[in-house]
């Protein structure tokens, strides 16, 4: 394995004696798509700004690039492309412009930044919009714009953060595309989101973390393997009834779920199983088999409770 | 690997170095979009001001104010309110919206800037704005007749140290603001608008009840008006009370740095 780009060793951040983050250690390859899962105040975003060397660390050890961030912020910034959660485009200036000032923080000098900016405007769909307000453009757009900015200083490692929260379907395939093309051409990249769909479009391996640790780690398709089963059976027989028929469902499936409102099965065949519970007499009113996803990792490794 | 040592090392260098001067450029870059208003202004107070006052309430207050005319005593107080106006304006709003309306300055601290290249980038920018105006307005008070002396033109500088003082100090506030309660208003009616009227710039405030004088002692603008008398027309005062004026205003300039300094780098390494 090359060196790694990013290695994180009991990185823990405390605000007095909350700890946001707790002891995570993971490292992260170059040409790597690396993720971070889990739910709202999970450590997820306290962990980005750790690694983008802007918040310091209370313990544990980080590397950046074989940089320590508490040494070298300015450093490693200047080689990090960061999209925030939040945006935080200049509604003041223009779209272009936006690029501009942005590049112009790296030290890029005027003229070649300008070129860049257009090549980024292209590269984000953006060219038409190069004169727009910030303001005008949709979240969509704002959100290229955001990660086309990320991208001035022609960063080695690319940090997202929830990147695509708050879009509709099109704007967040238009971003996944753009975003697979940086991994193709072998941009690091690394993601917080709390979309399973988006983890497995575009990671290659990540974490799954939760009240500041690591829950689990590996690729999609390792973590279903691991936490979950290949298929799984949803059966719904009415509210009231599901806590009973689940009763009646010994021998079914490797691990029963029930839910207010439906009865997961998990299995690695839920054809039969759908077929086992028919036998039975039990009659659901809908049924549904499908692939297992990350989703079910994510809420038995993370709890289906809400915590706000 | 040689090479990507060198990027490694070299990548950060210019920020390191020329971080606030890009803070600047991005102000000015903003700054463009109300560069009509700023001209307006920039030519039209000075014009308004020295002229209402000059050839209005100049007739009417017939009266030399220490052995000078009363344009000659209010002038230099006018041109360093104009400065603390313009400190005002581009201390207060832009530094609250950079931290929480459109939090640039958060956007600026990913890349590879620092808190306190922030903190100078706006005050240069701010600076480039302050010293033309105020180059403006003196040109104004030269028309008018209002410097008697040659050394008057140093008022310029103290115009821009008095906007400066009041204005990083500001700014070292502002930035502590996380809840917008309308402190900004507050500011500007509670305290930017009663140091303008009771700083010794319509009339000395020995002419204000004793209980009332301390508002001038403490107020930036009364010394730097103070310093823009002598040096325009030769006000007489001791020389200790010369020097203090200069002691405080940079005294208060460099506490407003330090705290806004360190603020900016709290707030953006949370």
């Amino acid at each position: 394995m090359p060196e790694a780009v990013i290695t994180a060793s009991l990185l823990t951040k405390k605000y007095k004696d909350f700890a946001a983050v707790d002891g995570i250690s993971f490292e992260v390859a170059p040409g790597e798509s690396f993720g971070l899962l889990g739910p709202n105040g999970a450590g997820k975003s306290t962990t980005m700004r750790m690694v983008g060397a802007v918040s310091t660390r209370t313990s544990g050890d980080l590397s950046i690039l074989g940089l320590d961030p508490n040494e070298h912020g300015p450093e490693i910034r200047a080689q990090l492309g960061v999209v925030p959660q939040a945006d935080n485009l200049d509604q003041e200036l223009r779209v272009r412009d936006n690029l501009i000032v942005y590049g112009r923080y790296f030290g890029i000098p005027r003229r070649q930044v300008a070129k860049r900016a257009d090549e980024l405007l292209e590269f984000a769909q953006l060219s038409d919009r190069a004169k727009s307000r910030v303001d005008d453009l949709s979240g969509g757009m704002k959100r290229r714009l955001t990660i086309a900015r990320a991208l001035v200083n022609d960063p080695r490692i690319l940090l997202l953060d929830e990147p695509t929260t708050g879009l509709d379907p099109q704007a967040r395939h238009i971003l996944w595309d753009r975003l697979f093309r940086l991994k193709e051409q072998g941009t690091t990249l690394v993601l917080t989101t709390h979309y399973m769909d988006e983890a497995e479009q575009l990671c290659d391996r990540l974490v799954v973390v939760d009240k500041g640790t690591i829950m689990a780690e590996g690729s999609p398709a390792a973590l279903i393997k691991q936490y979950s089963t290949r298929e799984v059976v949803e059966v719904r027989f009415g509210s009231e009834k599901n806590a009973n028929v689940a009763k009646q469902l010994k021998g079914i499936g490797d691990r029963v779920e029930v839910l207010p409102d439906r009865i997961l099965i998990y299995s690695d065949n839920g054809e039969a199983e759908l077929s086992e519970i028919i036998r039975r007499g039990l009659n659901p009113i809908t049924s549904l088999v499908r692939r297992s996803s990350l989703e079910d990792v994510f809420l038995r490794l993370t709890g289906r409770s809400l915590i706000e | 690997m040689t090479a990507s040592i060198e990027r490694l090392t070299s990548a950060g260098e210019k920020p390191r170095r020329w971080g606030s001067f890009y803070v600047a450029e991005h102000r000015l870059y903003a700054m463009r979009a109300y560069l009509q208003t700023l001209l307006v202004t920039g030519f039209g107070n000075p014009l308004l001001y020295l002229f209402g006052l000059g050839v209005g309430l100049a007739r009417l207050v017939n009266v030399p104010v220490g052995g000078a005319t009363y344009l000659e005593f209010v002038a230099p107080a006018l041109l360093a309110s104009a400065a603390v106006t313009v400190a005002g304006e581009e201390f207060s709003y832009p530094v609250l919206m950079g931290f929480k309306w459109n939090p640039i300055f958060f956007g600026m601290n990913a890349a590879p800037l620092s808190g306190l290249q922030i903190v100078n980038g706006m005050i240069i920018s701010v600076f480039v704005r302050m010293f033309p105006t105020v180059a403006i307005y003196y040109a104004f008070m030269l028309i008018f007749g209002a410097v008697p002396h040659w050394s008057g033109v140093f008022d310029i500088l103290v115009a821009v140290l008095v906007g400066m003082s009041v204005g990083i100090m500001i700014m070292a506030y502002t930035s502590t603001i996380t809840e917008d309660h309308g402190q900004m208003a507050i500011i500007q009616r509670f305290i930017l608008m009663p140091m303008f009227l009771f700083s010794g710039t319509f009339f000395p405030i020995t002419n204000l009840p004793i209980y009332l004088q301390w508002i001038g002692w403490i107020s930036p603008l009364w010394h730097g008006t103070q310093l823009g008398r002598v040096l325009s027309y030769g006000l007489v005062e001791p020389g200790w009370l010369t020097l203090v004026h200069v002691v405080y205003l940079l005294a208060l300039a460099t506490t407003g740095w330090t705290l806004a300094a360190r603020q900016f780098r709290k707030r953006l390494g949370s």
